[in-house]
């Protein structure tokens, strides 16, 4: 087994009386690509800067790349790239300026011109970095991550704000770094993003992790019910739908035109009954759906109960 | 060796952000120079008695270049440090294996080399328009006097950001503590106006000291070397409190 990349035991930190982490233990390997995924104040941002060196920790087992990150050193902080939760660019510099700068503060950075290439901002190259999108100054921030060459990137929240394309184009790139052969750390609060960029996810919520695993499997996925969703037909008893294992109704009860949602761990079998029924009492089920738990209802489902708790 | 070149690289980053930034041009560098021609063309003619009959347009010039370094070094430090922090810009630089001071030595480098620039300007554009004689001979006691002031207001300036929490109150911070000392100094109003009392006010702060140190240098009258070191002397400690606040207080990460 190589050396994990990133390695916490018992992470503690507090402001105050606001305990912000409270004991969490994560690994990264090498090469992956893990997303820390929980609600705004969940501790996400802190255990990170604990990681990056800009934080101290209460308590707690920390190493980074071999180095306790709360001691530092320029040679460690040559191979870790940081994207920061808010842009931070010098407006004033073109796309290349910026990264010529940054690049002479490593002793082996990756040529400007691929770095430029690897975040996709080719048109850009002389625009000032204050005239870009907001989309391409996320990409130029990504770029002055990655100018050092670093094995392991912190990227926290790299697309908050950004509209449904700029954030699918940052996607497509952010994956692309994997070809990279990078270890990549991610925090954000889109599960989609977690879905669509992570090798592993992990939850948390009010300072804890909740839940750790493979997008695939997170939150025994496969063990939730299907949720089946039709509206409630007008002038139809309800009678023939009970016996199904859970149903419930929206707003104002089994009225009709009201969704009804149906959950169901053998979602073949109820869905024949369900018809069936429609089709004796020759009703119409309109709006109906049938879908597999998302990421989205495990994420909401997991931080809820804890929270509930 | 390494440590020069770094320097000098961030040095050059820090003069193309100055240079196209229309307000660091404008503050710091016309500014001063506007101040001079309206002050020139309003008391112009004049002879200040008290100063050994020097014309007033003599006066203004040491005192304009007061003005400019303590702008383009203690202001314009102040301000820009500010803006960087609050937009993330000092906080992703310590993320970097770029040494600290390095950063703060490549700004420091570009207030000082403004202030040379400014101070050649003024001197020229004095000896041009309003026949102010050039120091020469005391040439020595002018550089020493913009090295040790030009160094001690780029540490006030940096402790300074300590108490401006935002950018948008980066301005009214500053010059609320420049405008008022640079009346009471005799930079806006000659100091035959302005009377010892206040003076003597003014001179507890290192703008009164500062000025007071180039107007040996630049005046005519001057006899001897023209090195004033107990001004100097006060503008060095105010430098010093300056380094020690900086170092304590100085922070990286935005505060907003």
């Amino acid at each position: 087994m190589p050396e994990p990349v990133i390695s916490i035991q018992g992470l503690r930190k507090s402001y105050g009386e606001l305990e912000a982490v409270r004991g969490i233990d994560l690994q990264v390997e090498p090469e992956e690509i893990l997303a820390v995924l929980g609600p705004n104040g969940a501790g996400k941002t802190t255990t990170v800067e604990i990681l990056e060196g800009y934080r101290d920790r209460d308590s707690g087992e920390v190493k980074v790349l071999g180095i306790d990150p709360a001691k530092p050193t320029r040679a460690w902080r040559e191979r870790i790239g940081i994207v920061l939760q808010g842009t931070a660019l010098e407006t004033k510099l073109t796309v290349r300026e910026s990264l010529e700068l940054y690049a002479g503060y490593f002793s082996n950075p990756r040529p400007v011109d691929e770095v430029i290439g690897l975040v996709g901002l080719e048109d850009k190259v002389d625009a000032r970095a204050g005239k870009l999108s907001g989309g391409q100054m996320r990409r130029l921030d990504v770029g002055i991550a990655l100018i050092g060459d670093p094995e392991l990137l912190f990227l926290d929240e790299p697309t908050t704000g950004f509209d449904p394309s700029a954030r699918r184009q940052a996607w497509e790139m952010i994956a692309g770094l994997r070809d990279l052969g990078k270890t990549v750390l991610l925090t954000t609060h889109y599960m989609e993003e977690a879905q669509f960029l992570a090798d592993r996810v992990a939850i948390i919520n009010e300072g804890r992790i909740v839940a750790e695993d493979t997008p695939e499997n997170l939150g025994d996925r496969d063990h939730l019910p299907t949720r089946i969703t039709f509206r409630l037909p007008e002038g139809a008893g309800i009678e023939g739908l009970a016996g199904f294992e859970k149903i419930t109704f929206d707003e104002s009860g089994p009225e009709p035109g009201v969704l009804a949602v149906l959950e169901s761990h053998d979602s073949v079998n109820d869905l024949n009954r369900l018809t069936g029924w429609a089709i004796e009492n020759r009703i119409e089920l309109s709006g109906l759906e049938v879908r597999r738990p998302s990421l989205e209802d495990v994420y909401l489902q997991v931080t809820e109960e804890k929270a509930g708790a | 060796m390494r440590s020069i070149r770094l320097v000098l690289h961030e040095f050059k980053y820090t003069q193309k952000v100055f240079w196209r930034n229309p307000a660091s041009v404008f503050f710091t560098a016309l500014l001063p120079v506007i101040f001079l021609l309206i002050f020139a063309t309003i008391f112009g003619d004049e002879k200040i008695e008290s100063l050994g009959n020097i014309p007033t347009t003599t006066y203004y010039i040491p005192a304009i270049v007061t003005l400019a370094v303590v702008s383009a070094t203690m202001v314009s430090l102040a301000m820009n440090l500010t803006i960087a922090r609050e937009a993330g810009l000092l906080k992703r630089g310590r993320g970097t294996p770029l040494p600290p001071w390095v950063f703060i030595a490549g700004r420091v480098g570009n207030a000082i080399v403004i202030s040379v620039l400014m101070v050649v300007v003024i001197t020229l554009i004095g000896k041009i328009l309003y026949d102010a004689p050039i120091p020469f001979d005391r040439l020595p006691a002018l550089l020493v006097t913009l090295v040790i002031g030009a160094a001690s207001f780029c540490c006030l300036g940096i402790a300074m950001t300590a108490i401006i929490p935002s950018r948008e109150a980066a301005p009214a911070i500053t010059n609320l503590i420049t405008l008022p000392l640079y009346f009471l100094s005799g930079i806006f109003i000659p100091e035959s106006e302005i009377p010892d009392g206040v003076l003597s006010f003014a001179n507890h702060f290192p703008i009164r000291d500062f000025f007071e140190a180039f107007f040996a240098a630049y005046s005519p009258n001057t006899v001897g070397a023209g090195f004033e070191w107990g001004d100097l002397l006060v503008v060095g400690i105010w430098g010093i409190a300056g380094l020690l606040l900086a170092i304590r207080y100085f922070r990286w990460s935005p505060r907003n």
